[in-house]
């Protein structure tokens, strides 16, 4: 046991009715990287907010033995004292601040008369971006940089303070592809410098990339931790144990029988909202009856933006081109009349567009089809409730009631609100823009079931995916985005990952 | 279960783990009462207030003519409160009304007093002022985008300028007997009665079957949709209790001078908004927008119309509550109204609208406002100096909004 950095032992932490954690252990080899997964709602960051003192020692039950010594932490700052940095989800970086004021912020570099000494400070952060492979000026802003490079300052500030155990909640979360893979690279070099790391991750095949150990957690409980050196441990033995049993298949079947044409966008093109550039440029597509229709591009390929210029005009600028339902040409140059057309667009961020987070299921369901629970401009409250009870048994929205406050719900229950409030305005075509994006294994199966479910009720429905997996198995056609331009469409019996990576990487052609 | 013993000996001094988190099924009652701590803390520190201010004055704070007065004094910032939390709801904030008081009633009197026009020609000149004013704000706010702070901000001292200006910088007065009605007058004797006044504890009589009704009404609605609703003992217990309430304030306002009409006045506006806020769609989108703009934006709410009324309505309730002010000062004065926005801010905050939007209710702010009057006016009729009733009231906003803060803590703290 002595070569441990880290032991939990039997963590307990309750919430107002509810247990969130369960004697839960958690024993971290020092110099590894250690994964940790389960389904969202499972405990995983409550245990991390545990570990780093968000909780502070007396709130919760069971132990801590930091490095052989037990730690009782009353605050961020004491387990950051001790050289356990956290790295949340949501980063924490001051977007108006340079890369090294951010680096050095409540740490700062200063001189002999007590100032700030801003060449000492530019230094140093010069050589830490350095450590973390990342080539800016310190004096960027940090919002001029993309979430992958934000997310590598966040790095180099944790190295600023002599880091022992890092914890990553879902690093990759946000990234593309190719930034990911510099990240995990990253925290190779991390552990080859003695730098013990804890991944929060749904990635399973990140998990099996790079970490040593994983250990599973599922309703508040360890599960089981797998050495991942000890061969045999495959993605499906690492989602058994999260999900409790075999998924026999990861994609629900479908029979897919598309029927006539219901949207077709024509020649879209998109102006970036303040700089001089085309965002989407002569993208063509159509999308059938009874049809999952996929977009596949990288970050920045301009995906969300084509969806949200169709969707009312909610992004960008001298936006042209021409949208057909059913054959005839409409005008949505408002959300409403998007709406009114029978066009629905499900957000990839639903915290920031999608969900009024302080407000319950309830309202939101009704959000965006409030016109058809009024009459004269009065609202039927009763009416309202029933629906959102209807959207909670049908979406199996796991809550204790439609009045129960959205924000406190897990990831994939939000993101069934967010469905069935689209489904509520009857939509002809659901555009849902990264539909799973982080949500449990569990319940990314049963958004895929409703998918599955809505095109069998005849809707049309568009996915952008980042995942390319998930739109070969969901999908029954695919397009693909690069920079802007539609590269091709293939259907998903033709189409594999690297066919469709070619594409997303193709530049400057058209294809029909 | 109480507390899982920790394996080792534990060190540090633990509290046993919060006994409430323990329940998972609350009986209806308990659940009540959790749920809408935020709204019934403000409603029992209502009532505490005012049980204190009557023991501490000997009852003289409850007394007939001393109610009449509450309601006469304060009328117009619960008006004023009424558009301000809708204002807050939505995210904005309109540091003006106090401005637009005095402007709406500057106009009203050049005209009423000044040129000899009819006492409603200065009412719907008022009116049209405050929507214009409304208009002006709503324009810049919703549809140029710049902050209400600013827009308001650059109101209170447009709006005040201009008071100032179509004054000559001098106060009018006085209104005639028909202005000055809408703000003094009683409705009584309409019926008779002995040394009461019988209309005022019919319409009192009314007001409380008219909630009896509505509420047996909402009862039997969410029981046909098969909605939890409160055991029937406890519904009635809540209509006595509030019935109860009505009827005492009936009683004493019968026993000094009647029914003030600025008491209908304001009965209607509350009743209105009070609606309007929770049941029509408008009202659902304020909470939207201050819930979350962005998602309010995309899930087709018109976010620049809706904050364009909001203004206008702000704009029209600030010229109600200028015709209120100046028909009971019975005139118009260039300082008119001055800090009448802090006040209707404070009521909104105290009834429980939160600083970043999206949360707040009428009868929330009705009570803030009230808690702040009641407050003043027990400290005036024991003789409190001016500065010291200015620190207390300032205190008790920062107390209210630092519990609420705190509440939020905790409820953010549960996930």
């Amino acid at each position: 046991m002595g070569d441990n950095i880290l032991e939990m032992r039997s963590i307990t932490k309750t919430f107002p009715g509810v247990k969130a954690l369960q004697d839960v252990n958690l024993n971290v080899r020092r110099g590894e990287i250690h994964a940790i997964c389960g389904e969202n709602g499972a405990g995983k960051s409550t245990l991390m907010k545990v570990l780093s003192g968000v909780y502070p020692a007396g709130d919760y039950d069971g132990e801590i033995v930091f490095d052989g010594s037990p730690v009782h932490f009353g605050g961020i700052r004491d387990s950051e004292h001790v050289g356990i940095v956290i790295i949340h989800q949501e980063l924490a970086l001051v977007p108006y601040l340079s890369i090294a004021e951010n680096l050095f912020l409540g740490n700062e570099r200063r001189g002999r008369t007590g100032l700030i000494d801003w060449n000492l400070a530019n230094a140093d952060a010069a050589k830490l971006l350095a450590s973390v492979g990342l080539h800016e000026n310190p004096v960027t802003p940090v919002g001029q940089l993309g979430v992958g490079k934000q997310q590598l300052v966040e790095i180099a500030k944790a190295l600023s303070k002599d880091v022992r155990l890092l914890i990553l909640d879902e690093p990759t979360a946000a990234l593309n592809d190719t930034d990911s893979e510099h990240l995990l690279g990253l925290l190779r070099k991390l552990k080859e410098r003695g730098i013990t790391s804890i991944m929060i991750s749904h990635k399973l095949n990140e998990i099996t990339a790079i970490s040593d150990n994983v250990t599973v957690i599922r309703d508040g409980k360890t599960v089981e931790t797998l050495n991942l050196h000890a061969g045999e441990v495959t993605q499906e033995r690492i989602i058994r144990g999260m999900v409790g049993r075999d998924l026999e298949s990861f994609y629900p079947d479908r029979v897919s029988s598309p029927g006539e044409e219901v949207m077709r966008v024509e020649d879209w093109t998109v102006w970036h909202p303040t700089q001089d550039r085309k965002v989407v440029e002569d993208a063509s597509f159509t999308v059938r009856a009874g049809e999952v229709v996929g977009i596949a591009g990288l970050m920045g390929a301009g995906r969300t933006e084509l969806a949200m210029s169709i969707f009312g005009r909610s992004y960008g600028r001298n936006i042209s081109g021409r949208v057909f339902i059913r054959g005839s040409e409409v005008q949505a140059r408002t959300v409403s009349e998007a709406i009114g057309h029978g066009i629905a667009y499900a957000t990839e961020d639903r915290k920031r567009y999608g969900l009024n987070l302080i407000e319950d299921i309830r309202r939101n369901v009704s959000a965006a089809g409030l016109k058809k629970l009024a009459r004269r401009g009065w609202v039927n409250g009763n009416e309202e409730t029933k629906v959102a009870e209807e959207s909670r048994r049908s979406m199996n929205i796991k809550a204790p009631s439609v009045m129960s406050v959205v924000g406190k719900l897990s990831g994939g229950n939000q993101q069934k609100v967010v469905l069935s409030k689209w489904l509520f305005t009857d939509p002809d075509v659901l555009i849902l823009d990264e539909p799973t994006r982080g949500i449990d294994v569990g319940a990314k199966y049963e958004i895929y079931t409703i998918i599955n479910r809505l095109v069998d009720a005849g809707k049309a429905v568009v996915v952008i995916s980042s995942e390319l997996p998930e739109l070969l198995g969901i999908c029954d056609r695919i397009y693909t985005l690069s920079a802007g331009r539609i590269t091709g469409q293939l259907p998903v019996r033709e189409a594999t990952q690297e066919r469709l990576m070619e594409l997303m990487t193709k530049e400057r052609e058209l294809v029909g | 279960m109480t507390r899982t013993a920790p394996p080792e000996a534990d060190p540090t001094p633990q509290e046993p783990a919060p006994a409430v988190a323990l329940h998972t099924g609350t009986s209806d009652v308990r659940q009540l009462i959790t749920r809408n701590l935020r709204t019934s803390g403000i409603y029992v520190a209502f009532a505490a207030i005012v049980v204190l201010f009557a023991i501490i004055t000997d009852g003289l704070s409850l007394s007939p003519g001393n109610i009449t007065n509450i309601v006469l004094q304060y009328s117009y910032i619960l008006v004023l409160a009424i558009g301000m939390v809708l204002v807050i709801i939505a995210g904005h904030i309109d540091l003006s009304v106090g401005s637009v008081v005095a402007l709406t009633g500057a106009v009203s009197a050049i005209l009423v007093i000044k040129n000899d026009y009819p006492w409603w020609v200065g009412v719907l000149a008022a009116l049209a002022v405050g929507l214009a004013v409304g208009a002006w704000h709503g324009f810049w706010v919703a549809y140029v985008g710049i902050p209400a702070f600013i827009v308001t901000l650059a109101g209170m001292l447009l709006f005040r300028g201009m008071t100032q200006q179509v004054l000559g910088n001098v106060s009018l007065s006085p209104f005639p007997a028909e202005y000055s009605k809408v703000a003094s007058g009683f409705l009584n004797g309409l019926i008779g009665g002995d040394g009461y006044d019988a209309f005022t504890l019919l319409i009192g009589v009314i007001a409380v079957g008219g909630y009896a009704f509505s509420g047996f009404r909402t009862r039997l609605a969410r029981i046909k949709y098969q909605q939890p609703v409160e055991s029937f003992p406890l519904f009635v217990a809540r209509v006595v209790a509030v019935g109860a309430v009505v009827m005492y304030f009936a009683w004493q306002l019968a026993h000094a001078r009647g029914l003030p009409i600025v008491l209908i006045i304001l009965a209607v506006l509350i009743l209105a908004y009070g609606v309007i806020s929770k049941r029509s769609v408008f009202g659902r989108q304020i909470y939207a927008i201050g819930g979350n703009l962005a998602a309010a934006q995309l899930s087709g709410v018109k976010v620049k119309v809706v904050n364009f009324w909001i203004f206008v309505n702000m704009g029209f309730l600030s010229a109600v509550a200028g015709i209120i002010y100046s028909s009971r000062s019975n005139g118009s004065q260039p300082s008119a109204g001055n800090m009448f926005e802090l006040d209707a801010i404070a009521a909104a905050f105290i009834g429980g609208a939160a600083v970043t939007g999206g949360v707040g209710t009428v009868v929330g702010a009705m009570v803030g406002g009230l808690i702040m009057a009641v407050m003043s006016n027990g400290m005036q009729l024991m003789g409190v100096e001016q500065p010291i009733q200015s620190v207390i009231k300032g205190l008790v906003l920062l107390l209210a909004v630092a519990f609420d803060v705190y509440n939020k803590r905790r409820a953010g703290a549960s996930r």
